[in-house]
Formats: structure tokens, sequence, C-alpha cells
């Protein structure tokens, strides 16, 4: 009778063993169901990468041959370009519905960057090519094409709050310099300067930099004042703007809303006569903060891509760069 | 039949766990190369001294790397400062006072607030935290290292928390009640008994946070300015700061590959690793000497 107690143990025991059993033979008849999950997304996924590959390599050869009438054109680079050239994208589609074009943004020097590596067809850039990038492409065998596609003035903006209502491109070039740091010296309130800038890698900041703080003086080597904020995005700059009455900033005419205050700006050689951005002011340069926006292709343009570059100078898609708020290149 | 298939299995799932085991050496490993062949040629092409140098704006050829290791170990400090009493106050009072549906509330809204992406930290940080700090405090701008070091520390807290909470649960109940019985109040026993005893696990939870905050990008892109400005006045803290972390992010996708430029940037790429390195050895080797310490006691 005093052994009876070990029954109830063996009991346990030989439960225990066969739930641990079972719980093993379960784990690998779930891994085997795992696997064979696994190997059929493997499976899919491979068909899709070939698949991908051999339709990519299609649109190449059809982007390149004139006579085909699907293509598939990659369009990146310049932020402040990235709206125009989506609404291109989407009016192209309906004139010639076997075309698809797929465009993002990044910045200038990511779009040109990425023209160089072949990964896209058209690069949008606010600046022009650098030297350095000709050069890289020279070695990658490419021959860069450039189209200037529209115009663009760059506003400076300031709280509304904040008095100032013009600046001289000096004065505009010594604050950004470091060299005002009051907004008591350009007739404003007694505030500290807060300077807003996009990052390097935006073509707006190098041309800003070359355009204002140098004053087109490429012998010139002063920067940015270092305590310039470098903000990641233009919505970043307008958001500061509105809140910050110490701050001044600069964007694309397009991307500036009602919430800020345009600053009106005079030249160096009629230092008197202020003027506002505007179409009208870009057209007839009497603004002078303005530039020439480009697309730039891997070697002259053929085919599909030739196609698309001469309808984005027409009449019809230059319409929608006025809509936009950019000035037409015409 | 039966106990071969036991055997297998078994040998299978060691065999599945050991590879996972070793694959993060593998990768940690081939990070550290990938990060030491692309950064350490920078080295070669740009000149310690100006590396070295307070000025950065690589478009014009200056990469002073200091104003970049200041700005990241002034947010990360400041960050550090600001979470470690709020999230080891929190910790205790989850683990040593809180009655209990306080805790099943409060435990699953701290694990939520881990959860919040730190880009819509970022956000909120701009629509909200920029223009009150820049009220508050009269600033020129509220985009500033100190509205970073906050944020941060909102970021590292649900990591000091939970890793806290749980090294304090594990003190054993004896220890309190010991405490107890001999007298010591409520406070005297978290603060001469449950905290020392629970050390280790609380030591690595601040370096969890500190390492959380460090590596930390976006919200801190977001709302410190990114003025690569020399953090060496009093008021630093409160001016516009650019950290290592930011500057990579924002100046990764324009470079080209090999550029100076590109090398530059992934040379603080092995800093961060270094720093983070420091932080987790220094993490186990104040665990390790406690532990040791512990069984000279004990034995």
């Amino acid at each position: 009778m005093g052994d009876l107690w070990i029954i109830p143990v063996l009991i346990c025991k030989i439960f225990n063993d066969f739930y641990v059993f079972s719980l093993f033979s379960d784990i690998i008849h779930s891994m085997r169901r795992l696997l064979i999950i696994l190997g059929g997304i493997m499976l899919i996924l491979l068909v899709g990468c070939t698949r991908n590959g051999a339709t990519q390599s299609q649109q190449a050869s059809s982007s390149i041959s004139a006579t085909s009438t699907s293509a598939y054109i990659q369009n990146a680079g310049s932020d402040t370009i990235v709206n125009l050239a989506l609404a291109w994208a989407e009016r192209y589609q309906k004139v010639k519905p076997g075309v698809s074009i797929s465009v993002t943004g990044g910045g200038s020097g990511t779009g040109l960057s990425s023209l160089l590596n072949k990964t896209t067809d058209i690069a949008n850039a606010s600046r022009q090519i650098s030297a350095e990038e000709l050069t890289t492409a020279k070695k990658e065998g490419l021959n860069p094409q450039e189209f200037v596609i529209a115009r663009d003035a760059i506003a400076v903006v300031v709280n509304p709050e904040n008095p100032v209502d013009n600046l001289t491109i000096e004065q505009l070039s010594k604050i950004y310099r470091g060299e005002i740091n009051n907004w008591q010296e350009v007739g404003g309130d007694d505030r500290p300067i807060v300077r807003l800038s996009r990052e390097t890698n935006s073509g707006t900041h190098v041309y800003f930099l070359d355009a204002v703080i140098r004053l087109g003086d490429s012998n010139d080597k002063t920067i940015f004042s270092r305590d310039t904020l470098l903000l990641p995005s233009s919505e970043g700059i307008i958001a500061e703007v509105r809140d910050n009455p110490n701050a001044i900033g600069y964007d694309g005419l397009g991307y500036v809303t009602s919430e800020v205050k345009m600053v009106a700006i005079s030249g160096l050689k009629t230092p008197d006569v202020y003027v506002l951005p505007s179409a009208k002011t870009v057209s007839d340069n009497s603004y002078v903060i303005s530039r020439n926006l480009y697309m730039y292709t891997q070697n002259p343009p053929t085919g599909a891509i030739k196609e698309y570059l001469d309808w984005i100078l027409s009449a019809d898609a230059q319409q929608i760069v006025i809509d936009l708020g950019f000035v037409p290149v015409k | 039949m039966k106990p071969r298939i036991k055997i297998s299995g078994d040998s299978v799932i060691s065999g599945v766990i050991k590879i996972c085991g070793y694959s993060s050496i593998l990768f940690v490993t081939l990070i550290l190369l990938f990060l030491l062949r692309e950064g350490l040629p920078a080295l070669a092409s740009v000149p310690l001294s100006s590396l070295f140098s307070t000025i950065w704006y690589p478009i014009e050829g200056y990469f002073g790397l200091l104003p970049l290791i200041g700005g990241s170990l002034m947010v990360t400090i400041s960050a550090t400062i600001f979470a470690l009493p709020f999230g080891i106050g929190t910790a205790v009072y989850l683990s040593e006072v809180a009655p209990n549906w306080l805790k099943e509330i409060l435990k699953p809204v701290v694990e939520i607030l881990a959860g919040i992406p730190s880009v819509v930290l970022g956000f909120i940080g701009i629509l909200v935290l920029v223009p009150f700090m820049r009220k508050t405090f009269n600033l020129a701008t509220g985009l500033t290292g100190f509205t970073g070091a906050v944020l941060l520390g909102l970021i590292a807290i649900p990591t000091i928390v939970s890793i806290a909470e749980d090294a304090l649960n594990n003190v054993p109940p004896a220890y309190r009640q010991a405490g107890l019985a001999l007298g010591a109040t409520r406070w005297q026993t978290i603060w001469g008994v449950t905290l020392p005893a629970a050390k280790t696990g609380v030591i690595t939870a601040v370096m969890l946070g500190i390492g959380r905050a460090l590596g930390e990008t976006m919200a801190v892109m977001m709302v410190t300015g990114n003025a690569p400005v020399m953090p060496d006045k009093w008021n630093s803290l409160f001016l516009p700061v650019r950290t290592m972390t930011a500057t990579i992010a924002s100046e990764m996708g324009e470079v080209s590959s090999g550029s100076s430029h590109y090398q530059v940037l992934f040379f603080i790429g092995i800093l961060l690793f270094l720093l983070s390195l420091i932080i987790n050895v220094s993490a186990s080797m104040v665990s390790t000497r406690q532990r040791k310490r512990a069984e000279r006691i004990l034995s």
C-alpha cells in the first residue's frame, strides 16, 4: 500500500512525456506547413522578379525605339519641380495613354545622382548640373542633355507681424552672411533674426548661395551664416515663419501660402525699386531672385522621352506651369 | 519510433535557435565591416585637421565633425537627465506603489507610448512643443537642442520604464518584507532596499534609454533646427543644434557614392557605432561587477 503513491506519479510522467512529444510533433507539423507556405511565397516572389525584370528590359527597349506606343518613363529630382512634374505626368496620361510616367522628389542632387546611376530617365533639377557631376557622367559614358522647362521665383518670406516690407538684395545677403543680426538694422522691430534655409541637397539652397549670398560673384567663397537653420522641407520653413515673428526664410513661389508675408526685393543696379515676386515680374526680369528649372536626360533623348519633353514645351503643358504658380519658358 | 522523432525534432529546433543566435553576431560583424570599408577612407581623403575643425558645410568641402559630435552628446545627455527621474519614478510607482487595477491601465499606456512612431512625435513637436518653447523661454526660435532633448526624453522614457519595472519586479518579496519588518518606512524600503537590489537592471534600462536617444533620427531632425553650430556657449542648449544622425539622414540621399562627403557620412556612422558600443560595454561592465561583488558577499 505504501508504494501506491507511485501510480499517479507514473501516470503523470507518461502523460507528461506524451504531452511533450505531442507538443514537438505539433511544432514539427506546423514548421512543415510554415516551410511549405514560405516556399510558396518564395516561388511567387521569384516568378514576380523574373517577370518584373522581363518587363523592365522590355520597357527599356520600348523607350529607346520610337515606333512602339507603350513606354515607361522614370522622372526624379527637385522637390521644387515635383508638383509640376506630377501635374504634367497626369495630363500626359490623357494625351498619350500608352505612356506611364513615375515621378519622385528628393532634391536636385538626388535626381542628378540617380540619373548618373542610370536609375532614372529624366532628372528634375532647380540648378544646373555641376562640373563634378558632368565628369562623373563622362566616366559612366553618358552625355547629359539640358532642357529649360519653366522658370521660378524664389520668394523671401517673413511673419505677417514683421513690419519689414522691403529689402535690398545686399541687405538680404548680409542677413544670411550673419552680418545683420537684428531686424532693427533693416527698419524692423528690436528682434533677433532667425535665418531659415533648405538643406544642402536642395537646388534652391545652392542657387540662393550663389545668387543672393555671393551676389553672383563666383570668386566669393562666403557661406551661409553658421547658425542658419537647415530645415528638411519647404513645409518646415513655412511652418516656422508662420509661427515665429523673428524668422526669415526663402522658398519657391509655388510653395508660399497666404499665412506668411512676401518681402519686396530690389536688385543691385536699382536699389530703390522694390519688386514683389510674380509671374509677370519674373518674365520681364524685374524680380532678381529668379532662376530656370531644368530637366536632364542621360543622352540626347529619343522615342517616348523625346516626345514627352517636346510636349512639355508646348503651349498646353506650359499653361499648367502658370496654373501652379511658376513662370512659363515662352 | 517515438523517441527517434523526439530527438530529431529537438535537434532541428536547437539547430534553428543556434543559427538565430549566431546570425546576430554575423550581422553585427558584417555591418561593422561595411561601415569600416566605406568610412575609413575618409581619414585618407580628408585631412584630420579638417575633420576636427568646427565648420560643417560639406558642399564646399568643410567637414568639421566637432559641432555634430557636440550636438549629439549635448542633446543625448540632456534627454537622459530629463528622462531618468521620470522613467525610474514611473517604474518604482508601477512596481511598488500603484494598486493593481491602476497598474493594469498604466502599463499598457506606457507600452503604447513606446510604440508611437518618432515621426509622429516630431510632427507634434513642431506644431505644439516648438511654439511653446519659444514663448515660454522667450527664445529667438523654438527649434533648439532643448526641444529635441525633451522629445528624446519622451521617446526614451517608455524603454526605461518597462525594463526598470521588470528589474524591480524580480527583487524577491522577502527583501521588502525584511525591510518593512525592521521598521523602515515604505520610502526607506524602496530607496534603501528594493532599488539597490535591482540596480543592475535599472542601470541596463537607463543605458538602453540612452542608446535609444542617441540613435533617434527623425524627431530630432524635425525639431532641433539642424544648424551645425559648436555647442560651446552657456546657452547652447537653447540654440539650434545639428546631431550626427540627422546629418546622415538628411545628406545621404544626395551624395554620389565614393565621394569624400559620402565617406565622411559613413565615418560619422562609425563614430555612432563606437559611441553605442561604449554605452553597451559600460552597461555590461557595471552589471558584471555588481554580480561579482554580490557573489563575494554571499560566499
